[in-house]
Parts: structure tokens; sequence; C-alpha cells
């Protein structure tokens, strides 16, 4: 049963990253913008936030400063992709010219920034913010250990944006206009919807999401900041399109490869794994593999957003 | 008069204008970079900048041409299949696979005469990389996975493999990296080191130019990179029209892949100083293509251009570490200009209406 716990427990911190940014993803793309910089705004938001802790660690502490940071950090995410909104919105630009720039301009200008205050890259902080166990409910048998021990305020954010998610794109008006703007963004328009704003606000949720998923990813893996979140907005993007740009299909998505990559870095804490002959490099690639041969399997029918991609002109047909 | 008018009307100038000012814009942004952050060098630093690989006289151009061989690569790799409408976010995959067989084959097979090792040893690169390539490729074009995230897995299980391979056949466990390859599997100097003062120099530059005149002749004077450019521009219309769209995706995610895996085996195979580390970071020369294709609008020729330029400011970059700025800012300034990219049909509305404009007061005078 430990090890149940200690699996789940563990996948948290790998999955809840993900889906946070996935989830921001799916709002952009579903409003027909590509978004590939979520490295990127991942990134910054990181920088931002962490930098945010660096500096008000000595006056708060604990869960207040940890939301306020998420604060930081989601605002930081917003304020940067409105540079991937205008070119890709205003100007009409291939979206992968603004992302590829996003996602090199932030970590340069978080190592650049970094070193002109402090000398030395990395940004230490001190991880006031682990939860051994939540009061009351971590006293529940199994549900207790399975969820409300061993880990952070984050993961119950993640999970209610996901919630939250599902709730808007699907059941509210904007919603409804939202995805109307990435199938077919000349009918939204005819009848009175703004695709010019309603894709700006696509690409805004998705920067404030991925912005947030960058602090998530390092406060349970890291001390310090080191101007990268490790590929994971990449692996975002991959965990966006293999949750065929659903609500529901992402949440699966993120916690499939949040178990794969859970069993890849802690297969040695794992008995029965523990003892087989296979090396640890063989572990890493599995989650990578494993997704391979799901998608080889499901991609068929794929249900992209249709004008995904496509700047929206008016003039055109 | 009608020649003048078609070349100030080219795709080409306007695209070389676009970049031009692109170009301005992003030193400037790094300008007021370098003036916020320390203002008294922020001047000498920037013509340090600008005058990149120029400083060192022909140390800084060797460095320069050393630099952008890997880049103009990988450029093309991810230029290519964006002719084909494909994003190729794998290069780096590629280059690492390319890199891992070209290093393997020159401190292994040393059996081969050593007068063709280092040949072999960059086949062998370009195959490794054409098949890290082909996996995408095929999925894409059977099983309708999207070529962005195969390729991104790609690149996760090219780094792990490699890691993998590298300990158990050519470790060195005292320094986390390769063995030193074989001296006849290093690329051929061709004097160029002399030349220019610069000990990783060699041919390969030559090797990346020949491959851009090539894939520029593929792209342009071919019925098969006609056909490539016609699946890229509209799949439809080219699978109404009779050519077989699966079998281009295939071909053309092959040829990106194996172009950075060359590339991967250029670096690599340069000798001196030059081994694979073990470490689980992917490639960022595979991520510096994207910017190179970018840069390049994709033309092979362009490409070429933008490699050197970009290893010419990157030169610049280290030059400006004297004035304790940190190298970072060049990523800062490529980035920027990536970004005014973007512009580049505001750009090309603006030289028509200007060229226009011009034309319209001559024959008005007349």
């Amino acid at each position: 049963m430990d090890i149940l716990y200690f699996i789940v427990q563990q996948t948290m911190f790998f999955a809840i990253p993900l889906l946070i940014v996935a989830l921001g993803g799916m709002f952009s793309e579903r409003s027909g913008v590509i978004n590939i910089a979520l490295e990127g705004i991942m990134v910054m938001g990181g920088f931002t936030s962490i930098f945010f802790i660096h500096i008000m660690q000595g006056t708060i502490s604990g869960q207040l400063l940890l939301i306020l940071a998420i604060l930081v950090a989601g605002l930081t995410g917003g304020l940067f992709s409105l540079f991937h909104a205008f070119a890709s919105i205003n100007l009409k630009a291939d979206q992968t010219i603004s992302g590829t720039a996003l996602n090199m301009f932030a970590p340069a200008f978080a190592i650049f920034t970094t070193r002109m205050i402090q000398t030395v890259q990395q940004i230490q902080f001190t991880d006031t913010f682990f939860i051994s166990k939540v009061p009351v409910l971590g006293d529940i048998p199994v549900i207790g250990p399975l969820l409300f021990r061993n880990c952070y305020i984050t993961t119950y954010i993640g999970i209610g944006i996901a919630i939250v998610a599902e709730i808007v794109i699907n059941h509210t008006r904007f919603g409804l206009r939202l995805r109307a703007c990435g199938e077919h963004p000349q009918a939204a328009d005819s009848v009175g919807v703004n695709v010019y704003k309603i894709r700006y606000a696509g690409v805004i949720i998705s920067g404030v999401l991925a912005g947030i998923g960058g602090l998530v990813f390092v406060v349970p893996t890291s001390t310090n900041f080191n101007a990268t979140v490790a590929g994971y907005g990449f692996l975002a993007l991959a965990v966006l399109i293999f949750g065929q740009w659903r609500t529901k299909r992402i949440i699966f998505a993120a916690f499939f490869f949040g178990i794969m990559k859970t069993f890849a870095s802690a297969y040695s804490g794992i008995p029965f794994l523990k003892g087989l002959p296979i090396s640890n490099e063989v572990y890493k690639m599995i989650p990578y593999i494993a997704t391979l041969i799901v998608l080889t399997i499901s991609s068929k029918s794929s249900q992209a957003p249709r004008a995904e991609g496509i700047p929206y002109d008016k003039g055109s047909r | 008069m009608k020649k003048k008018h078609n070349l100030l009307h080219s795709e080409g100038t306007s695209s070389f204008f676009s970049a031009i000012m692109a170009i301005a814009v992003g030193l400037l942004f790094g300008l007021v970079i370098l003036l916020i952050s320390n203002y008294k060098y922020a001047f000498p630093a920037l013509i340090t900048i600008i005058k990149g690989g120029f400083t060192d006289g022909t140390t800084g151009m060797g460095q320069v041409l050393y630099m952008a061989t890997p880049m103009i690569l990988t450029g093309l790799s991810v230029g290519f299949a964006f002719k084909t409408g494909l994003f190729n976010i794998g290069a780096s995959g590629q280059f690492t696979s390319g890199a891992f067989v070209a290093v393997y084959i020159g401190i292994k097979w040393t059996f081969l005469p050593p007068s063709i090792h280092w040949i072999v040893a960059l086949l062998g690169a370009i195959l490794a990389g054409a098949l890290w390539g082909m996996v995408p490729g095929i999925l894409k074009a059977l099983a309708n996975v999207n070529e962005v995230i195969a390729s991104i897995m790609m690149n996760y299980i090219g780094i792990y493999l490699v890691n993998m391979l590298i300990v158990k056949t050519i470790y060195d466990p005292l320094k986390n990296q390769t063995l030193p390859i074989a001296k006849s599997a290093v690329i051929p100097r061709g004097g160029l080191d002399k030349m220019f003062g610069v000990n990783n120099m060699n041919i390969g530059i030559f090797i990346a130019i020949v491959v851009v005149v090539i894939i520029y002749i593929i792209l342009n004077k071919t019925t098969f990179g006609y056909e490539l450019k016609a699946c890229g521009l509209s799949p439809d219309a080219s699978k109404y029209a009779g050519i077989n769209d699966k079998r281009n995706i295939i071909l053309s995610m092959v040829i990106a892949g194996a172009l950075a895996g060359l590339g991967g085996g250029l670096l690599y195979l340069s000798g001196s100083g030059k081994y694979m580390q073990v470490l689980d970071i992917l490639a960022p020369e595979g991520f510096n293509g994207i910017s190179v294709a970018l840069l390049g609008m994709s033309n092979p020729i362009g490409i070429l251009f933008a490699g050197l330029f970009i290893a010419h400011i990157k030169v610049g970059g280290y030059n400006i570490q004297l004035f304790n700025y940190s190298t970072e800012i060049i990523d800062i300034i490529i980035a920027v200009i990536i970004y005014c990219g973007a512009f580049a049909l505001m750009f090309k509305n603006l030289i028509y209406k200007l060229t226009r404009r011009n034309k319209m007061e001559k024959e008005e005078e007349r």
C-alpha cells in the first residue's frame, strides 16, 4: 500500500504542471492559435515568480508566499504571451515564428537578468511550501495518504484549474465562442463574435496557465531556478495533442505521462521493478516510447481545431 | 527599366530588406538592454557584437565558419521540412543520433583505410539522422500522428538511447564523455586550421556549402522538389494532381533527418577537444536550427547566410564578456530578430507601396 501512495504522490509532481500547461495550450489552440511558446512562457513565469520568492522569503513564508508567487507567475505569463498574440493575430504571421522567438528569449533573458543582479545564474529559494499532511483530510483512510499527504497546494490548484477549464470551455458562452473561432472563424464573425478579441483571450489564458505551470514545475522538483523547465513546455504540447485538444483526454494524457515518468524516475523505490536487469536509461525512454505507441494506435482521427494555425483575415473567404 | 522594376518587386529583394530591418531592430533592442544593465560600456559592447567574427582577424572568422557549420545543417533540416509543410522540431534528436554514430564509427571502425574512415563516419551520421527523421515521417504518413509530437518524443528517446549506447560502448568514465576518435576519422583540415589559426577548423564548412547547393537544386530545379513544395503549399491540391503525399512526407522527413544527422557528424568529428557528453540535455543545435531556418526564410541560400550571421554575432557575444556582459544578450538579440520576422509581411507591403508610389510619380513626370 505504501508503494501505491508513493507512486500517486510522485505522479502528482510530474502530472500537475503538464496538466496546467497543456490546458493552457488548449485554450490557445481551440481559439485557433498554435502556441509552441509554452516552454518559453513557463520559463518566464518560473523566473519572475521564483525571483519573487527569493526576495520575499525573509518577510513571508509558507502557503501565502506560494499563492502570491502563483499570481506573479500567472501575470508574467499572461503579459509575455501578448507578444505571441500580437504577432499571430494582428500581424497574421506564421505562428511558429513568435513561438520560437519567445522560447529563445525567455531563458536568455532570465539568465542575463539574474547574472546582472547576482553574478550566479541560479536563483536559490527555500521550500517552505511542502505539506507533509493536510489537517483532518490527511487522516481519512486510503484517500488521506493517497491525496493529502506529502504534497503541495499546487496539486489542488491544478485539479481546480482542470475542473474550471472543463466548465469554461464546454459549458459557457465564452467557451462556445472560443471553440467557434478555432473551427470556423468566418462563421463566428458572421454572427457578431469578435474573432480577434476571442483569440487574444485564448492566448492570454494559455500564457497565464503556462506561467503558473512554470512555477508549479520548479517548486516540488528543485530548490533553485536555473532558467529551464527541462522541456516541459514541449511535453505539455505533446500532452495537448495526445489529449486531442479535449479537457478530459488531456487530464488522462497528463496522468498517463506522469505515471510513466514516475516509473522512470522512481523505479528503484518500487521493489519488483528494481530487481529487473534493465538499465536506467531504458526506464527514462519508456514514457516517450509509450506515448508514441499510444499515439500510433489512436491518431487515425485527429480532432485538431480546423482553423488552427491559420491567421484570421476578415477579407478572405 | 523593366528589369529594375522586377528586381525591386522580387520576393528575394523584399525578404532581404525585411531581414535587414529585423536585424536593425534586434540590435537596437540589444543596445537598450546593454544600456539598462551597464550604460558605461554599452556602445563599445554593441560595436563588438556587430564586428563579431572580424574582431580577432582570421581567428575570429575561422571561429564563425566553424560555429556556423552545424547550425547551417540543422537550419537546412528544419527549413527543408518547412517547405513540405512539416515542422521538424526533432532536429535535436536527429543531430544527436547522427553525432553518436559518427563518433562510434570514428572510434571503433579503425579497420577502415584511413583515407575513407571519416567519410564512412559521416555517411553513418547521415544514415542515423535519416532513420531518426524517418520515424515521425512514417508515423505521420501512415498513422496520422502529428509530426510535432512524434519529433519531440524522438528527441528524448534519442538522447537517452545515445547516452545508454555511449556508456555501453565508447565511454570514458573518468571524464563522463566519449573516448577520443581515431585520427583518421577527423575531418581533414585542408590547411584551414593554419590559415585561420583555429584548431578545430576543417573542411566541414565546404561540405555544408555543397549541401546547401544540393538542397537548393533539389527544391528549385527538380520535379521531386516541386512536388514537395506543392504538398507544403496545398496538400489537397497536390493530392488531386496525383502527387503521392504519403511518400513525400516520409522522404521529406528522411532528408531533413539526414541533414541534421550530418550536422552532428560534422561537429563531433572535428577532433581536438570535441567530445559527446553524457547529459540528459537535448542538443541545442537542433533548436538553433529552427531560428536559422526562420531567419533564412526556409530558403537554402538564406539559411546559409542566416547561419553565418548567427555564428558571427555569437562570436561577438563571447567577446563582450570583456566588458562584463553575459553572452546571453546574443540569444536575446536573435530572439528579437526572429520575432521581427513576423513583421515581414508588413515590411513587404510597405516596400511595395513605396516602390509603386515612385513609379507612379515617374510616370506622372513623363
